[in-house]
């Protein structure tokens, strides 16, 4: 431990900023847009672009924290993550099966290839006639439209994955007597993981897309369906406070498959490389003779890795 | 029919593989044609040619993952159906699942067996000691040299106990001096192993140091098949046979 400090302070001689200041940057930037919003709705800037009408931070937040003292907030909160995570996991079985089958065998992909290529282009949320058509419930139409949005990105990514994968480890696999499960479970999935999970990352996200227009649309209940109906009756600050309610959920289920992803394809060569994954820089040569216990603790899956 | 087993005592036969009149190649494309060859039980058979010759293509055929365009493909008189557990193949490079570590890339051949976990453990440990990789058993195949990632496909091959081991210039990434050592732990590690070996290179002296025969390819053709004198001795290297058909396998070659 106390070995590697040195030579880990010369690695990293190129000028990084410390993680506290870096963090004490973004937050100035956030701070910074929030009081330029307070200032041009506070006084009510009318120059091309009209902020008269625009609600203040200090409204918002106000609204935010009634909100989220109410049942209503939590209620629509659930909901939407129900609907979204129920869509988006079948989406994820689906895709990577579809995706793998269409891959891997030639009868499939000219079965469902067709169809899948003359459904995809079309916008999930046009499928909303659809989805009132075929199910006798919103709960379920709302689902499949979410399902359906991130379907498309997985199979496509998971197909290329597939298509992608050097040929000596399935031919490993076969002479060492390995049958197609085999293949399929020790080379297939685990060898397109990576590309899977970009797959996953761009559903995730339209599927936030797909759930909120849909809750809007038909929906009962959700951060949607909340959004359209403040709008409706001219509270622009439930709409505020509705869109950072999706912006934050959206952020947060995102980083969530990202985290996911990282944590399973650890075994690429890159990984080691996430800025993250770094330990932080002992600023002063004074700190350097007392590294901190943690600085250890977070090394030690590392060096069994190395 | 060749000098060969004086080297090991094999404890399990190794198989017999033979092509008859075999054309082969990927559909549409045959590379080799009118192919005969007969492989001894437990030998070490080389087989030597310009890059393109169809070296890979007899291999894989072998193997049994590419069928025969015309002719017969058998192992101990069956005719070959499709790849087995019974010959193992070991690549040029990068054959190792990437997110596996070592030893679980060699515990892979045990599982398909259906070997229980912990027994699985203790072979693969063995062979990875035999291959002088303890100290890395638990490292990621990309941490490890070119050499090592090598050793670790022979202990990978190795471990399923095939009854014969088809090697695809294995050595022909790695750098002169890692490569005679691997030789000679090849030559070591298959030591009562029994197993029959079809082992693929471009390196003419490699060829000759391994093989109890060694088999030319060229133009499409099986040119033909040598006894090589003194095989796995380091000393035969200026011995008058040998060095007088390093001289013809050279010719034949065309280099």
């Amino acid at each position: 431990m106390t070995r590697r400090t040195p030579q880990r302070e010369s690695r990293f001689t190129p000028r990084r900023p410390r993680r506290a200041s870096r963090f004490a940057l973004r937050l100035a930037s956030l701070a910074a847009a929030l009081g330029a919003w307070q200032l041009l709705a506070g006084l009510k800037v009318d120059l091309w672009l009209r902020f008269s009408q625009f609600p203040t931070v200090t409204d918002v937040a106000r609204t935010f924290a009634d909100r989220l003292a109410g049942p209503d907030y939590w209620t629509d909160l659930t909901d939407s993550l129900t609907r979204i995570l129920t869509g988006f996991l079948l989406a994820a079985v689906l895709g990577v099966a579809t995706g793998v089958l269409v891959a891997r065998s030639r009868l499939a992909e000219d079965l469902l290839g067709p169809v899948l290529e003359v459904i995809r282009p079309i916008p999930a949320i046009a499928l909303v006639p659809v989805a009132i058509l075929l199910f006798p419930s919103n709960e379920q139409g709302i689902v499949f439209i979410t399902c359906t949005a991130a379907f498309f990105p997985v199979l496509v990514s998971t197909r290329h994955a597939v298509r992608a994968l050097t040929p000596v480890w399935e031919e490993a696999v076969l002479t060492m007597g390995g049958g197609r499960w085999r293949v399929l479970g020790s080379v297939v999935l685990p060898g397109a993981l990576p590309g899977i999970f970009g797959g996953l990352s761009v559903g995730i996200g339209v599927s936030w897309i797909c759930v909120i227009s849909a809750e809007m649309i038909s929906g009962q209940y959700g951060v949607g369906y909340r959004t359209w109906q403040d709008y409706t009756v001219v509270n622009y600050a439930g709409v505020f406070v509705g869109m950072i309610t999706i912006g934050v959920l959206g952020w947060v289920t995102s980083t969530a498959v990202e985290l996911l992803g990282r944590r399973l394809t650890r075994w690429l060569p890159r990984t080691s490389y996430i800025p993250g994954a770094r330990t932080p820089r002992p600023a002063r040569t004074a700190a350097a003779s007392a590294p901190v216990s943690p600085t250890a603790k977070e090394e030690a899956p590392h060096d069994q890795l190395v | 029919m060749t000098s060969s087993s004086d080297l090991r005592s094999p404890s399990r036969t190794g198989a017999g593989l033979a092509l008859r009149d075999a054309t082969l190649g990927r559909p549409g494309a045959p590379v080799l044609e009118g192919v005969d060859l007969d492989v001894a039980p437990g030998e070490i058979l080389t087989l030597v040619g310009p890059s393109g010759c169809g070296k890979s293509t007899l291999l894989r055929t072998l193997a049994g993952l590419l069928a025969p365009l015309a002719g017969d493909v058998s192992q101990d008189r069956h005719p070959l159906t499709g790849p087995a557990a019974d010959r193992a193949l070991i690549f040029q490079e990068d054959a190792l699942l990437p997110w596996r570590t070592l030893r679980a890339n060699v515990e892979l051949p045990l599982a398909i067996k259906g070997l229980p976990r912990a027994e699985r453990r203790r072979q693969a440990e063995d062979w990875l000691e035999r291959v002088g990789l303890t100290e890395q058993s638990r490292q990621l195949p990309h941490r490890v040299s070119g050499g090592q990632r090598q050793r670790a496909q022979l202990a990978r091959a190795l471990a399923g106990a095939p009854r014969a081991v088809l090697m695809d210039e294995p050595f022909g990434a790695l750098d002169a001096q890692t490569r005679a050592g691997m030789q000679d732990l090849l030559v070591e590690v298959l030591r009562g192993t029994g197993a029959t070996v079809v082992f693929v290179t471009h390196d003419v002296d490699e060829a000759l140091f391994l093989g109890d025969r060694v088999a030319l390819l060229g133009n499409g053709r099986l040119t033909a098949v040598r006894d090589v004198p003194r095989p796995r001795d380091r000393t035969a290297h200026d011995d008058p046979a040998r060095v007088a058909l390093r001289r013809d396998v050279l010719t034949s070659l065309g280099t």
